[in-house]
């Protein structure tokens, strides 16, 4: 099994433990250690929110990933957000290098990761200092005590130390000794000291999967496998995460366990998934559903990569991925590939996408399927590479020289990544055109449950290429023009190398209306900018209306939240915190960002207030004025991190003229 | 006795390894040459799959595109147009089974006179889309037209990387020296000191040396010839097709507009001789109108002009273009620092190397032999999964 999400801090973590130590482990450890005592009756809880924070070098990915992993088993509906700086190691204990992974889990329906963590785990002084602010006053804090020494209470800038100088009053505080626990526990092991001390995220995580009853055997059958090569690291984390669950059950520490139970969901087959793999493997199918090969030209970026890393792995499936020298050769190769009848993908964020630039122009022109994925973060420049943000959607829209249109296409979370990179795959091939399909830091390294879709039933994109004559001239003789057009989506009549009689020239100049011969004749060019302005806007033909959540009927509620990409979780999740308070509110999400949906402008029209969160300063906001001369109001967030249901709430309250309600109930963060 | 380029023909006997003698295979699609799995097109018509079928053959009109060439009268692009469409019915490959990538500048106009597949691309970036299509498609004949300052300026990354990955393909570089398309600035192959609209008082730039950085970025093939001699220039073509793995070809080219007659030191008639220097493998390099003149190698490795009469019948070089090591052939690289002393032309380079996309369609093919028929419902189950009633 894949393990959800790592980052790769935590991944360099794990290669170096295993090179030191990849040695003959105990033969005497007793691996089927018997299992933890009888507990007494757990508290049922609905929801809980719990923040695994520590060094960069600490493994709080793995470890959240792995909580995640065992309450999907339960199951539990999940939402995660791992967040994590962009260097590798950041300078040790120091506030730049904690990183985290929140998760909430929970007996119902969940839609974000909740705000304010009930349980902040925190592996050291730092990893405390830069969440606490987060937890609510009255919140659990687990609290590594070994970690709480001069010098590194010092680099986190505490003057004294917070666990005994009564600061922490406010907050139910567990200081337990994980760092010299977990050496005790692996004392006699054969393990170095030095390497049995990087077993203690999964002491916390033992700890933590008692406090909350979660299942351990799989964790156990996990650390097996992960580590089967390396045994002295296996038999340390199991001995630490042994002795976590232990020592939850035997110090009498804790007055009660707590137990979410399982939430109720639609019959059918789930796994839990990250937006990068559900994305990788969308693309594969909709290069099966097209019947071409799929084509991956990629220069590596984060937060994309994992899209290019899962794909290298899957050649199987007959996919060609190549790592190029740069951005541009990356989006090159791809369309080059196209043109030989590949499905041409690129993967990139930001700063690629300011380099693909002119070669999706490139593609604009010569009419090819060509698919660009943006895992947006945070800008301009190299920004903040491992935040999230939504500030490229104008770049995508417009960010070509000339009249170059091509159709946007967004995830809107983890396991949508799925069927919207078939849908930006079916509208390039069926289009023949670039396709957008914007992701972000959030959905693509964040997890939810996914109902596993029946493959079979999906609809075949039809690539119908060109296999004879289409045109003929005054006498009779015929011949293959490229740019003959089919009538209802004016896709071009597109043949592939190979094909006998069909050779034809493409190029970046204009083309002639028909032939596709180089025509620099002014009524010509004007035509033919039309021609693709109007086969970009027919794609809204064959996208779904917006489908519009007011329960009292299509502008009935006096607001309408309009959600797109990752804000969908959030801004859902606040619509139903208002209509829980008994109040009206509606939302429209959207997908497809360029066309919008045929109906959007009369949906807007239906709604005196309308509310746009986004990522970014108002990109959707300034596109839906311009182009239905709408009021919107736009709600902007760029802290580098998702909206929080409880912030989508207020500001519809807002709206409503009931902001009053969120001042009474400000410390509920319990976010849906 | 001067070596005449064609005497280097048949590399017979002096290819260790046969290096260079795997001519590509123009009909066949290969184990998983990456065609779409749909319908009629990837059969590539008669012969599909079997690269032993000789493919129908060709006459020059069947290449020749209904585009009027809209080069200057009297432009060196001409002779490489009529050389490459004289050159393809001879070596048996298809039309439509040719592709020819181009960027921008006034070499990549090439493709619209070829009647064959083709794109006009964007400036300097036709080594990556030929390079996405070749590992695609395999099957294909892939020909890259470039010029100096598509190729080496704002191309340059991807020049040297096409070179490292030796994908296979056939790369044409017209060097003129000059931008002609832009109305006459000066290149990345531009003499020092050149004066052009953009550098009034001179240009401060050092030039490359296009074969040097070939050299040096890895390529397994690499040839110079020049647009005076159709004879020569279709031999180094030929010799580069064949090659498997990127065949890089330096032509240097006479702009007669902006910088006309910059080759004409070596390349006149009445220059030849005494100017350039015909590598032929096997061979001791010597040139001059009797022989006269030879390459000698230096105590350091580098090399120098002499005359023969001085230095004596035995102390040239043997030209050998097979060796794994890169330093002779660019040191010969290194004899002439501009077109305005003896010159080497030739293939000074041809060595074996795994080819890009056989390596790529290998791998998976590999993958494929050992993990059975990929199933998209197994992939998605990979994550581990659970079910619910």
């Amino acid at each position: 099994m894949t393990p959800p999400i790592t980052n790769e801090a935590d991944r360099v973590d794990t290669v170096k433990d295993e090179e030191v130590q990849g040695e003959p482990g105990d033969p005497e450890l007793d691996l089927a250690l018997s299992p933890p005592g009888p507990s007494e009756e757990a508290t049922e809880v609905a929801k809980v929110v719990v923040r695994f924070a520590g060094d960069s070098g600490d493994g709080m990915q793995l470890t959240g990933s792995r909580f995640t992993a065992v309450s999907s088993a339960i199951p539990n509906d999940i939402a995660t957000l791992p967040d994590f700086p962009a260097e590798i190691r950041a300078p040790a204990g120091t506030l730049a290098g904690v990183s985290s992974f929140q998760i909430q889990f929970s007996s119902s329906d969940i839609l974000t990761p909740g705000g304010m963590p009930d349980v902040l785990v925190a592996m050291n002084p730092a990893a405390l200092k830069a969440h606490l602010s987060d937890v609510p006053l009255g919140g659990t804090l687990v609290v590594n005590a070994d970690a709480f020494d001069t010098r590194a209470l010092g680099k986190a800038g505490y003057e004294s130390n917070p666990l005994e100088d009564g600061n922490l009053k406010a907050y139910r505080v567990y200081a337990v000794p994980m760092t010299s626990l977990t050496l005790e526990a692996c004392k006699d092991s054969g393990v170095k000291p030095r390497d049995a001390e990087r077993s203690k995220n999964f002491f916390a995580l033992g700890l933590l999967s008692w406090l909350y009853t979660r299942p351990i055997e799989p964790t156990f059958a996990w650390i097996e496998k992960r580590f089967s090569s390396a045994e002295m690291v296996r038999d340390a984390n199991l001995r630490a995460f042994r002795a976590g669950y232990n020592f939850g059950d035997t110090a009498e520490m804790f007055e009660t366990r707590y137990e979410v139970k399982p939430a109720p969901f639609e019959p059918g087959v789930y796994t839990n998934v990250a937006g990068n793999t559900a994305l990788a493997w969308g693309l594969v199918a909709g290069a099966r559903l097209a019947r071409m090969p799929l084509f991956l030209g990629s220069y590596p970026i984060t937060p994309a990569s994992d899209i290019l890393h899962e794909l290298a792995k899957l050649k199987a499936f007959g996919v060609k991925t190549f790592q190029a020298e740069d951005e541009i050769a990356a989006a090159g190769a791809a369309l080059g590939a196209s043109y030989g009848g590949s499905l041409g993908v690129t993967t990139t964020s930001g700063p690629g996408i300011d380099l693909k630039a002119e070669t999706i122009g490139l593609a604009v022109s010569l009419e090819l399927p060509l698919v660009i994925v943006d895992v947006q973060r945070v800008g301009p420049s190299t920004g903040i590479p491992t935040k999230t943000e939504q500030s490229d959607l104008l770049a995508c829209v417009y960010g070509r020289h000339g009249e170059a249109p091509a159709p946007v296409v967004a995830i809107k979370s983890p396991s949508h990544a799925f069927e919207a990179a078939i849908e930006a795959c079916r509208i390039a091939v069926e289009y023949r055109t670039p396709v957008y399909l914007l992701s972000d830091g959030y959905v693509a390294n964040s997890t939810e449950p996914w109902r596993l879709p029946d493959v079979d039933a999906l609809a075949p994109i039809e690539a119908a290429f060109a296999t004879g004559a289409n045109h003929a001239d005054e006498e009779g003789r015929s011949s293959y023009w490229p740019y003959v057009r089919d009538p209802h989506t004016l896709a071009r009549a597109w043949a592939l190398p190979g094909t006998p009689g069909l050779e034809h020239r493409l190029g970046g100049l204009e083309k002639a209306d028909g032939s596709g011969e180089v025509s620099y004749d002014p009524a010509n060019h004007a035509a033919m900018v039309l021609i693709r302005q109007e086969k970009v806007d027919a794609v809204a033909k064959s996208i779904p209306p917006a489908e519009v959540d007011d329960p009292g009927g299509i502008g009935s509620a006096p607001v309408l939240a309009v959600s797109w990409g990752s804000t969908y979780s959030a801004v859902l999740a606040g619509v139903r915190r208002v209509r829980s308070r008994g109040l009206e509110a509606a939302m429209v999400h959207l997908v497809h960002l360029n066309p919008f949906p045929e109906n959007l402008g009369e949906v807007l029209a239906r709604y005196d207030r309308i509310l746009v969160p986004e990522m970014n300063l108002g990109q959707l906001s300034e596109l839906l004025r311009a182009r239905y001369l709408v009021d919107v109001q736009r709600i902007t967030k760029v802290e580098g991190l998702p909206f929080r249901a409880s912030e989508i709430e207020e500001e519809i309250l807002e709206a409503l003229g009931r902001g009053d309600l969120m001042a009474k109930e400000s410390s509920d963060g319990a976010d849906t | 006795m001067v070596p005449t380029p064609e005497s280097s023909a048949g590399n017979g006997s002096l290819a260790p390894g046969g290096a260079g003698s795997a001519a590509r295979n123009v009909n066949g699609s290969g184990p998983g040459a990456g065609g779409p799995v749909a319908n009629g097109p990837r059969s590539n018509g008669a012969g599909a799959g079997t690269a032993t079928v000789a493919a129908p053959a060709t006459s020059r009109k069947d290449w020749v595109s209904d585009q009027e060439v809209k080069w200057c009268p009297g432009c060196g692009d001409f002779t490489i147009l009529a050389a490459v469409q004289m050159l393809l019915p001879e070596i048996g490959v298809r039309p439509e089974s040719t592709v020819f990538i181009s960027g921008i500048g006034c070499s990549s106009r090439f493709p619209y006179y070829m009647n064959t597949y083709g794109i006009h691309s964007i400036h300097g970036r036709a080594p990556a889309l030929a390079t996405g299509l070749a590992i695609a498609r395999p099957d294909l004949d892939v020909w890259v037209v470039t010029g100096d300052g598509d190729a080496l300026s704002i191309g340059g990354n991807h020049f040297i990387h096409l070179m490292r990955r030796n994908v296979n393909l056939t790369i044409l570089l017209f060097n003129n020296q000059i931008y002609g398309l832009t109305k006459g600035q000066y290149s990345p192959t531009s003499e020092t000191g050149k004066v052009t609209k953009s550098t009034p008082y001179g240009s401060l730039d050092a030039p490359f040396n296009p074969v040097s950085l070939a050299i040096g970025a890895e390529a397994t093939f690499v040839a110079r010839t020049h647009d005076m001699d159709r004879k020569h220039m279709t031999e180094m073509l030929r010799r580069a097709h064949d090659h498997k793995g990127t065949g890089f070809v330096e032509i240097y080219q006479n702009c007669n507009v902006y910088n006309n007659g910059a080759f004409e030191d070596i390349t006149a008639k009445e220059n030849r001789a005494s100017n350039l220097i015909p590598l032929e493998h096997g061979r001791p390099i010597r040139f001059g109108e009797n022989g006269e003149h030879c390459v000698v190698r230096n105590p350091d490795g580098s090399l120098r002009v002499a005359e023969v009469a001085d230095v004596g019948e035995d102390a040239a070089v043997i030209h050998d273009e097979y060796l794994e090591d890169s330093s002779p052939a660019f040191a010969l690289s290194r004899l002439a620092s501009g077109p305005h002393e003896p010159t080497p032309i030739g293939v000074f380079r041809d060595i074996s190397r795994p080819e890009y996309s056989e390596e790529v369609t290998r791998q998976v093919a590999t993958a494929q032999a050992s993990e059975g028929e990929p199933d998209l419902k197994s992939l998605i189950f990979s994550g581990g999964t659970w079910s619910t009633n």
